[in-house]
């Protein structure tokens, strides 16, 4: 009886040991930060997500500005993801808060009613529509 | 005692050592507190790392930890992010927001009463309460008076069933389910869309064309869905009454109740009565039956959103009667006797059915669902000394699984049915009696590219025992060339045995000879009815004078390889036969929906149709059907004041077109008809008066200007003679029917 107690225990220590390591998961849940203000940078912004390898899911709150994906850890990472954003144009904020800006050209792509580094558009979005811009941390 | 210290010690030891080496801690769900759930399949991190993990079944995570790291951060789908700050090693506790983004957005621009699908693959679109209140709209076969897609028609001149068809084709070539499971077929075909009161539907979605291939393989022209009310969402009480000239008196009911957190109920109870006699016309025979229905549905409803479930359970019954014939018809003298012509039609229904669904919770696009239903239907009847009894039993059950296939621009949808149905069938003294089953297995894949084109391709395969093992495939294609324009194909194939009497049920009301043509087929001894479907649309919206508006112009063409054809040209016969040659059904349509002002908006519809078939005398067109219609309605709405209060004003104009009637030249002279009718026009017309949130009035009239076909029934005169026929109609037989009606609700 002790025995397999004991064998039950060392098993335990396995698997917990086991579980410091970070397992590749198949449909992993991220969440990150895209700045953007209306329903076409949505669209463009789910799109960039799903269009990268790995991405099963996408949805990106025009409130909060979370996107939140479900995707193939051991296809993809985050960083992958975020270029991809990066390349439509979307400034994301990374895992250290730090906030990625993408490159003047492609933030020159976004259609002009889009321009969410715009005081003047995001202003006129809140008139609009009462959305809540949430200011950059 | 020792031993068992020693014992759990060591158990426990595992969880000591790596307490010391990872931080744990559990997490929940704000807006579910006092159960202390956890949350499962939420992810952890430490900010600026790699190192997550995962919250397990009962809501705890274990995530590696070392000194440097201080910031935590919670993630989960449909919540709010935090992030915590972690200074010591005990284990968290911590409450996780739901993000609501529902409330804070109010977009000024008014959601249609119809909506036209612009980013769905099907030419589908969604008619919601607001525009079934528009129309007397007391069943749902009144429902689609104001809808251009459908024509309402008349079935005969005894009952005033209404009758739908879409694409020129009539509603069995429908296929009519409510809540996706198919109801309006086999014995209730001609009757079952009027047992569905007005105020029970929620919505309805119509689909032109192909259609989808998960609910079965029998739709030809299109598929028409009813959403009922739900007893989640619908008003906790709510009563309707409704009285009409015409002698038509309705009273509905609901009553929705909250069981418990995750169980509601509604009861649902119509009633309709029509006792007064009308003979407008002078023709001896009463212009509208004497009725009385009782229908009962209950409803319940289960949801657990955070497991993943939900069901429905339903159960419902009804009892319609009807009476017509000649004035002074009495059924229990005259019944079976030459005396007086009469018919009575009893139908009683019984159904009841079960749904199951559940959502994956970590995986929001993958889920499973299951339907199962069975009903029970029955209806004697007599027409003169025709008799007819049919009783048809059904059961049909569905299983579908959703996913993905890799992301979500690949959606698929796949899964089995069973559909089982018995018919017991009288015609006079012959017994049609047959049972029908069949098993089949689908596969539908959706593709969207998320921006202008997208695809749905659906494939079949069932196995019936009287139609044998047949492939249905269905496809649509939607692409948007340019802003606000979009362009949709379709192609699909549909098979069905046609139910030639159930269909056909004013036929018994005339003295035709019924001749079938046996060649040996498996159902009535005709073949099954096969066709191809094939259709192209194209929407645009546009703004003019800075208003709203859009244009649809849609051709579709339905072509038959095999079809039971009707053949009504001799008035003495009615022949059934299998189709030899050509029938196809072509039908173009042009709508404009347009906002004239901010509350005024039009909708109006031109539709040819060129419907033609190879009849054994020749190639005719279809008869009984405009070859042109045009539609018009007009709705105003003036400004919502505090509390709801409006006025709302609604004017539908039709303008049908000649028809071709059936040949009646070998009919004495007065009982002949012209070759074609003469072009009509009808008006209704509706207005509601909103009092408050609780209560509204609303009176209209249908038929404002009287228009009426003179002679509906041939040789009413001599109802048991040779010539006796009131299956011959195309036009209103009652002329103006004015009514009003209640509402009033408490949410």
């Amino acid at each position: 009886m002790k025995k397999i107690i004991f064998i039950f225990s060392l098993l335990m220590i396995g698997f917990s040991i086991q579980s410091q390591e970070v397992k590749k998961k198949k449909n992993a849940k991220v969440s990150f930060e895209v700045d953007g203000i209306c329903g076409m940078c949505k669209k463009r912004i789910e799109t960039a997500a799903l269009k990268s390898k790995g991405v099963k899911y996408a949805i990106w709150s025009v409130k909060t500005h979370q996107l939140n994906l479900i995707m193939d850890e051991r296809k993809t990472d985050v960083a992958a993801i975020q270029s991809n954003i990066l390349k439509v144009g979307h400034d994301v904020v990374g895992f250290d808060a730090q906030k990625i800006e993408a490159t003047t050209e492609a933030y020159n792509t976004v259609h002009p009613c889009c321009k969410y580094r715009d005081e003047e558009i995001i202003l006129d979005h809140e008139g609009g529509l009462k959305k809540q811009k949430k200011k950059t941390k | 005692m020792n031993k068992i210290l020693i014992n759990s010690l060591l158990l426990f030891l595992p969880f000591i050592l790596f307490s010391q080496t990872t931080f744990n801690g559990m997490l929940m769900d704000k807006s579910n507190p006092k159960d202390n759930l956890g949350v499962e399949g939420a992810t952890v991190h430490w900010l600026g790392t790699n190192i997550s993990s995962v919250t397990n079944k009962k809501g705890w995570f274990t995530i590696p930890y070392k000194v440097e790291y201080k910031k935590l951060v919670i993630n989960y789908l449909g919540f709010r992010t935090d992030t915590l700050t972690i200074k010591s090693l005990k284990p968290i506790h911590h409450f996780l927001t739901p993000e609501s983004g529902l409330d804070e957005v109010t977009i000024r621009s008014k959601r249609k009463a119809t909506q036209k699908a612009f980013f769905a693959t099907t030419n589908v679109f969604t008619v919601n309460s607001d525009e079934l209140l528009k129309a007397a709209c007391c069943n749902l076969a009144e429902s689609f008076e104001t809808n251009p897609s459908i024509d309402v028609s008349f079935s005969d001149a005894l009952t005033g069933t209404k009758q739908i068809q879409m694409l020129g084709l009539t509603s069995p070539y429908l296929l009519i389910s409510q809540e996706n499971i198919p109801s309006v077929r086999g014995a209730s075909q001609v009757f079952g869309l009027t047992f569905t009161p007005g105020t029970w539907v929620e919505s309805i979605q119509i689909t032109k064309g192909a259609g989808s291939v998960v609910n079965g393989f029998e739709s030809i022209s299109g598929q028409i869905n009813a959403e009922l009310v739900k007893p989640f969402s619908d008003n906790k009480f709510f009563l309707n009454a409704y009285s009409s000239l015409n002698g038509r008196f309705e009273l509905n009911t609901h009553f929705n109740e909250r069981v418990s957190d995750k169980w509601q109920t509604g009861l649902y109870v119509h009633g309709n009565y029509r006792g007064e006699k009308f003979d407008r016309n002078n023709d001896n025979f009463l212009d509208a039956p004497l009725a009385n229905q009782i229908n009962v549905m209950n409803r319940w409803q289960f949801t657990d959103a955070e497991k993943g479930w939900v069901s429905f359970i339903n159960i419902r019954f009804l009892n319609d009667e009807k009476q017509t014939g000649e004035i002074n018809f009495n059924p229990s003298l005259d019944k079976g006797t030459t005396n007086a012509w009469g018919s009575e039609i009893d139908t009683k229904r019984f159904e009841t059915s079960g749904k199951l669904g559940y959502v994956f919770p970590a995986l929001p696009f993958q889920s499973i669902g299951f339907q199962m239903a069975y009903s029970n239907h029955e209806q004697d009847s007599y027409f003169g000394l025709n008799v007819y009894d049919i009783r048809h039993q059904s059961v049909y059950s569905n299983i579908i699984f959703n996913s993905i296939i890799g992301d979500t621009r690949n959606k698929f949808k796949t899964g089995i049915n069973f559909t089982y149905d018995k018919f017991e069938e009288l015609v006079n003294t012959l017994d049609f009696s047959r049972k029908e089953n069949a098993f089949g297995a689908f596969f539908e894949y959706a593709f969207d590219n998320l921006d202008n084109f997208s695809l749905t391709a659906g494939l079949r395969v069932d196995t019936h025992n009287l139609l044998g093992t047949f492939v249905t495939p269905r496809l649509h294609l939607r692409y948007a060339p340019w802003e606000k324009g979009v362009f949709r194909a379709s192609v699909g194939r549909g098979k069905r045995s046609a139910n030639i009497f159930a269909e056909n049920q004013q036929l018994f009301a005339s003295s035709r000879q019924i001749n079938i043509d046996n060649v040996g087929g498996n159902i009535y001894g005709l073949n099954p009815e096969i066709a191809w479907n094939y259709g192209v649309s194209y929407l645009q919206k546009f703004n003019f004078f800075e208003k709203k508006g859009d244009i649809t112009f849609d051709f579709y063409q339905t072509n038959f390889q095999n079809q039971v054809i009707v053949d009504w040209e001799n008035p003495q016969e009615i022949s059934f036969y299998d189709l030899d040659g050509k029938s196809i059904a072509n039908s173009f349509q042009v709508e404009v929906n347009y906002s004239l002002t901010k509350n005024l908006n039009l909708r109006t519809a031109y539709k040819y149709f060129d419907i033609t078939t190879d009849f054994k005398k020749g190639n005719l067109q279809k008869p009984i059907q405009p070859e042109n219609r045009f539609f018009a309605n007009l709705s105003y709405e003036t400004e919502l004041q505090e509390n709801n209060r409006q006025w709302k004003f609604d004017v539908t104009f039709n303008n049908i077109g000649k028809q071709r009637l059936p040949s009646t030249a070998s009919n004495p002279v007065q009982y002949q008809l012209p070759e074609y009718s003469d072009p009509y026009q009808l008006l209704n017309s509706q207005i509601t008066k909103v009092f408050s949130s609780k209560f509204e009035l609303y009176i209209g009239a249908e038929n404002l200007t009287n228009v009426r076909q003179k002679n509906p029934i041939l040789a009413s005169d001599d109802p048991f003679g040779v010539n006796f026929d009131s299956t011959i109609i195309y036009s209103p037989i009652f002329g103006r029917a004015v009514y009003a009606g209640l509402r009033y609700k408490i949410k």
